[in-house]
């Protein structure tokens, strides 16, 4: 496998999450129209598009927010496509399937919980939803619910204050102390979490859901909201999640900047269907992305001047972000 | 003075059985938004239960030293009382969810109505009796007045009841503030959807506080048997009708507050029908909790709701 030459598409060969004929109903709205991507491993893939092109519903069916109407969405632990286990999930009617190579999900069976703490699909919201009457801390330890509460013995041993659960609850501790002090906010572990400010918000709901020990994390919009030096800081947050914790992210973005800088592959949604596909290079020029993302419904009308000039800005934009690496 | 501390402690004892049942109304309240109507209910059917399994320990296998019997008597209570709660939540609630607001609460009414019957049908109409199993006390204080002596008992079944609410008190806070399944139960008061998201299990969260609160009442449901002596199908209404105003005093959703509410509640009723007329003991109780809510629309301990925008 080649992890350095980004020309290769190696989301192909090692997706950890796939998409594959996806389709989401709302009455007579087709939001989500026969949608199929893979999201590479440890890769950062930008899901772009207009406001209202299905992105963030896109999101919810991986979740477990929505049910899709049709369609798989298949995660997978351990490398490789899995093609055998994933059929045999599929025929056999089972939520998931282990084997040597490692194991396989289809989130569209599985109940949202179990996204999270088996599939290991963890998200953040474009809207935020910490639990702000909570501290920063007990926000970070309710992602680890799970082993706690067998730790706990299922709570009586909790009450009782068992040595097993008081060594289980220092362990969550420290690793929300870890992820606290990642994203600059340890200082204030105690605090309500409503009481911080908009990007520590963003930030510490990153941390929450890194708590999850997730293999991919969705992030719905991280950057919104944030000045360019919280925007900056969160490029080197994602980055290091991916680098040190081998993290997939799949992210929701509008701003360019951030998603030609950091994405090694881009996917761009219109109306609920995939238009490009490909590494940030190959999608910044593509016709039918920069006609989506204009207005424009024809190509041949990109030969208009004024069209021309904004695309120009635009492409010029995007260029500069692209040559910060 | 005699007279005072008396009723003091009096007032305490009820207002802990209050208190009790409080608690099972403000968590459900606090984790679903609903009130649960049949609740008062599950402390009849808890009483019942309680009585129930005395008579089974001490008649048919005939185990006569007391405390034995009592704790005997406690846990299977609590055990098959809890199951009822659950069962409640299962049949009656849950597939009712998603859908509107008052949908669940018309059910809780009508599962209210059909504990009572069924009890009703089951049991009999009649009072049961129960002759009192535990008798003497402490006298703390005795002082003479015109009319004889007076003296202040603290009799051995109050401190029972007293300290058995501590205890389950502490047990309690310690649960909702420092166990996984406590932060979780607040998680899910908060954002049900964002727990789940996180990997709790919300349904499961749910029921588990339905048996939480089903507990606590079928002790509250033992506290009555034993400190009244009898006990029919129709305890639950006014007991539950009580402990709910208890909840809304202290603040709804605040079990602290649940637990203030109870001990005020039953303050008030006995030192109203102590020194005034126990006829209007009640009206006593409602006054209170209207002019409360007048000045304190969300209870003393509760937290206004306040949206951020």
């Amino acid at each position: 496998m080649s992890t350095q030459s980004r020309s290769v598409h190696r989301w192909k060969d090692d997706p950890v999450l796939t998409v594959e004929h996806m389709s989401m109903r709302f009455g007579g709205l087709l939001a989500i129209n026969n949608l199929s991507f893979e999201v590479g491993r440890g890769d950062i893939t930008a899901l772009i598009g207009p406001n209202g092109a299905g992105k963030t519903t896109v999101f919810n069916c991986v979740t477990g927010f929505y049910k899709p109407t049709e369609g798989r969405i298949v995660a997978r632990h351990g490398t490789g496509a899995q093609v055998a286990a994933v059929e045999h999930a599929t025929t056999k009617g089972k939520r998931w399937h282990s084997t040597d190579a490692g194991a396989v999900f289809l989130l569209e069976r599985m109940p949202d919980y179990e996204i999270s703490q088996k599939a290991k699909v963890a998200r953040t919201f474009q809207n935020i939803r910490l639990f702000s009457g909570m501290t920063l801390l007990e926000n970070l330890l309710v992602a680890q619910h799970n082993p706690l509460m067998v730790a706990s013995g299922y709570t009586i041993g909790g009450i009782l204050g068992l040595k097993s659960f008081k060594r289980a609850e220092k362990a969550a501790t420290e690793k929300a102390a870890y992820w606290l002090d990642h994203v600059g906010l340890i200082d204030r572990a105690d605090d309500a979490a409503g009481d911080l400010p908009y990007g520590d918000q963003r930030r510490l709901e990153i941390a929450r859901a890194m708590c999850l020990e997730p293999l991919v994390l969705c992030l719905d919009e991280p950057a919104a909201g944030l000045n360019p030096r919280e925007s900056a800081d969160l490029n080197l947050l994602l980055r290091y999640i991916r680098e040190t914790h081998g993290t997939s992210i799949l992210l929701i973005e509008h701003d360019m900047g951030v998603v030609m800088e950091i994405s090694d592959h881009v996917i761009v949604l219109d109306y609920g269907v995939k238009i490009a596909d490909g590494d940030a290079a190959e999608v910044k020029s593509d016709p039918r992305v920069v006609a989506a993302y204009l207005g424009v419904d024809d190509e041949a009308e990109i030969d208009v001047p004024e069209v021309r000039k904004d695309l120009i800005e635009v492409t010029g934009r995007t260029k500069k972000g692209a040559g910060d690496e | 003075m005699e007279y005072f501390v008396q009723q003091l402690i009096n007032g305490l004892t009820l207002g802990s059985i209050y208190g009790l049942i409080a608690i099972g109304y403000t968590m459900v309240y606090g984790i679903i938004g609903m009130i649960n109507f049949a609740h008062g209910d599950i402390f009849m059917i808890g009483a019942f239960i309680a009585l129930a399994t005395f008579l089974v320990l001490t008649t048919i296998l005939g185990i006569t030293f007391l405390p034995v019997v009592l704790l005997l008597v406690l846990i299977v209570s609590m055990l098959f009382t809890s199951a009822w709660g659950w069962t409640v939540e299962r049949l009656a609630y849950r597939p009712l969810r998603g859908s509107f607001r008052l949908a669940p609460l018309i059910t809780a009414i009508g599962m209210s109505i059909v504990l009572q019957n069924f009890v009703q049908v089951t049991q009999g109409a009649r009072v049961k009796p129960l002759p009192p199993q535990i008798e003497g006390g402490i006298t703390l204080m005795s002082g003479s007045s015109d009319a004889g002596t007076i003296s202040a008992q603290l009799s051995y079944m109050q401190i029972i009841i007293i300290g058995t609410t501590f205890v389950l008190m502490v047990a309690f806070s310690l649960l909702i503030s420092k166990t996984p399944l406590g932060r979780a139960q607040r998680a899910c008061e908060q954002d049900r959807k964002m727990a789940s998201l996180l990997g709790v299990n919300v349904d499961r969260t749910i029921s588990l506080t339905f048996i939480m609160g089903a507990a606590l009442a079928s002790v509250a449901g033992l506290m009555f048997l034993l400190l009244y002596g009898v006990i029919d199908f129709y305890i639950g209404f006014l007991a539950g009708v009580k402990a709910f105003t208890a909840a809304v005093l202290g603040g709804i959703g605040s079990l602290p507050g649940a637990m203030l509410g109870g001990l005020l509640i039953g303050l008030i009723e006995v030192f109203w029908s102590a020194y005034f007329s126990v006829e209007y003991k009640d009206v006593a109780a409602f006054s209170i909790l209207a002019i409360v809510l007048i000045f304190m629309p969300s209870g003393l301990l509760g937290k206004p709701e306040i949206e951020k925008v």
